[in-house]
């Protein structure tokens, strides 16, 4: 998802949660009253959470899928290649053996599918990147320990600051924070 | 079972007093800290010094020998021919057959979603990870010009030709450096999380560089662990297979020989469980030593070394079966050469490294099938210590057996290894250690945010139920 650009009056507003199910419940909320640029935190994956937020993106594994083809294509090509580029005949034995291929083809099948698998995921989270208006947040780094948070982002369509404060403290929230820019506009 | 273990068991004395507020938010909060402050404020110092200083002495004395190997050739070490294949060799497929263990309680766990795994996986990784390393050094070093290595790689060249694509000796090649780029990103993606854990919790500010650069950014969002799974999930998928793979292709690296003893359709199934019978014995070893160093009693129960137990109990008796396997085949083919090298191995010169890695391996293995004994440290440790020598006698036996006797007799002779091919096995456990110890005392061991994550479904399951 893309992040507000600097134009906007902040970031976006940050609820931080004691429970996960709380931010489920937050997340829900936040979708109904019409919030749809919203994004979610929490220690440790949740599958729920993609539900609630609406969450399907499976490019991840087609492009695991490409990887994959890409490597066998390219280990068996390999093979065949070099062995008619210098063709060796002993006992009158085939240059382009499929069973000898087979090993370093499904070896280089895995390389490359896990090569796109991870180089897909880095590339589609924006990782990595070291520094994020996020971090300004002084309790965000307990994200990573035993907290759950909501974020709306600041160019969400219905985003309005105060109405956006108000309705995250109406929620079972323990604290509201506001995210501002870590950039200047150009 | 997924009863009591991936969530610590809460009435472990251990555990400090109960905190007021959500008692499972709390024991986020409580793993979270437990794990990512070993790292920040390392127990045990000393300890670890004097464990570091001796592996420190090791690896120098991998340096020696290594130094001296390059600066005389080959010729420091006992190979000859017609045992060619030394300790170098048989090193390297025991330090692989390590290796794989780390992969399969990993992968294969985590597909099977066995939540117990969690308090196990990141340092079996890590174990993988540098055992590989050890494993791929030997070959190099093996070659009498090392530095010529690269040209295994299939690279346009001014002479115009291209490995032997139909030979072992270049899959293996393939093999390894899959294996290991991918044990590398495997390991690494599972610890980014908990390195964005440590970075969170550091105080200094060259902690916060250090684990903030390595830990990329993570933030834990939503999106992002989304995808994040996807891609673990795949990468655990491909990693099971690979394994099978690439202990098999090792295996073929004797068995596509015609040699009495290799030449066999048994050794690649041979190879792997053997590979992950000595891979869980190594593994239950750390997690005892680990356990007990760094104070896991909580993370790592006496259920994980039931379960390791059991493991390694397992698939040695796996391994046991190919040794009946082996000898059934030859008897029954009744091959005159293959016959002879089998009485060479009950009772040749070498029959101590067969009798060896039979007793070794197998007959302290039986202590397993009691519970009090899998629960207990220190019987484990020295169950899976037995193992790790006896396997170490296998791959010893099946070299040396085999090519000091083959077809042509008069070209018999035997094999002794030399000084320097001793102290180059002993400076490669400095080789394995060194990184290894560096990865307990910076990094967090256990997998902090898997083990919250099995937390929170079991009290998801509990209360759907």
């Amino acid at each position: 998802m893309r992040e507000p650009s600097p134009h906007t009056e902040v970031f976006g507003i940050l609820g931080e949660f004691e429970k996960a199910e709380a931010l489920f419940e937050a997340v829900g909320k936040a979708r109904d009253a019409g919030y749809r640029r919203i994004e979610a935190f929490s220690p440790f994956p949740i599958e729920a959470l993609d539900e609630a937020l609406g969450i399907e993106d499976r490019r991840v594994a087609w492009m695991t899928l490409v990887g994959g083809i890409v490597g066998g294509l390219l280990g068996y090509g390999m093979q065949v290649y070099t062995n008619l580029d210098f063709p060796i005949l002993i006992d009158g034995r085939a240059h382009t053996p499929p069973e000898a291929f087979m090993l370093i083809t499904f070896e280089m099948t895995v390389l490359f599918a896990v090569l796109f698998s991870i180089g897909t995921m880095l590339a589609l989270n924006r990782l990595p990147r070291l520094h994020h208006p996020l971090f300004g947040v002084d309790s965000f780094h307990l994200a990573s320990s035993d907290k759950f948070f909501l974020l709306i982002y600041g160019d969400d369509p219905r985003f309005e600051r105060g109405a956006a404060e108000r309705f995250l403290i109406g929620l079972d929230c323990v604290r509201v924070d506001t995210v501002g820019h870590t950039e200047e506009p150009e | 079972m997924t009863d009591d273990t991936a969530a610590p068991d809460r009435s472990d004395p251990r555990e400090g007093p109960p905190q007021e507020g959500d008692p499972r938010r709390d024991r986020y909060a409580a793993i979270t800290s437990e794990i990512t402050g070993i790292p920040l404020h390392y127990p045990h110092r000393r300890n670890w010094w004097i464990l570091f200083a001796c592996s420190l002495m090791l690896l120098t004395l991998f340096v020696v020998s290594a130094t001296v190997l390059f600066a005389r050739g080959v010729g420091v070490w006992g190979n000859n021919i017609p045992v060619n294949w030394g300790l170098a060799i048989s090193n390297y497929v025991w330090f692989l057959g390590i290796g794989h263990a780390g992969t399969l309680i990993s992968a294969l766990l985590l597909l099977l979603n066995e939540h117990w795994r969690n308090s196990l996986n990141r340092f079996a990784e890590a174990m993988t990870l540098f055992a590989v390393v050890c494993a791929g050094l030997y070959p190099i070093l093996h070659l009498g010009r090392p530095w010529l290595f690269y040209w295994m790689a299939p690279y346009p060249n001014t002479m115009e030709i291209w490995p032997q694509f139909q030979s072992p000796l270049a899959w293996d090649f393939f093999a390894v450096l899959t294996y290991l780029t991918v044990s590398v990103l495997f390991w690494y993606i599972g610890i980014v999380p908990d390195l964005a854990a440590v970075r969170d919790r550091s105080k200094k500010r060259r902690q916060q560089v250090l684990y903030g650069l390595f830990a990329l950014g993570w933030r834990g969002s939503a999106r992002h662990w989304q995808r994040w799974r996807q891609s673990y999930t795949l990468v655990a998928a491909i990693a099971v297979p690979l394994v099978v793979s690439v202990h098999s292709e090792i295996s073929l690296l004797f068995a596509a020989g015609p040699i009495p003893g290799w030449h066999s359709t048994v050794f690649p199934p041979y190879f792997v469980l053997g590979a992950a019978f000595s891979g869980f014995a190594v593994v239950s070893m750390i997690a005892v030593c680990l356990r007990h160093a760094l104070g896991l009693y909580d993370l790592v129960t006496p259920r994980h070394l039931d379960l390791l137990g059991k493991l390694t109990l397992a698939t040695g008796l796996m391994t046991a079966y190919g040794y009946f396997a082996e000898i059934f085949d030859v008897l029954y083919a009744n091959e005159h050469q293959e016959v002879a090298t089998l009485y060479d191995r009950f009772g040749g010169d070498y029959a101590w490294s067969y009798w060896g890695a039979v007793i070794a391996n197998f007959v302290p293995l039986q202590l397993l099938w009691l519970r009090s004994v899998r629960r207990s440290p220190v019987g484990l440790f020295l169950i899976g210590l037995s193992v790790g020598i006896g396997m170490w006698f296998e791959r010893y036996m099946l070299l040396v057996t085999s090519l000091y006797r083959d077809y042509l007799v008069s070209s018999w002779g035997p094999y002794h290894a030399s000084f320097w091919e001793w102290s180059l096995y002993a400076g490669m456990l400095g080789v394995f250690m060194v990184p290894f110890l560096l990865f307990v005392r910076f990094l967090p061991v256990i997998s902090a945010f898997e083990v919250k994550e099995a937390l929170f479904e079991d009290t998801v399951e509990a209360r759907d139920a």
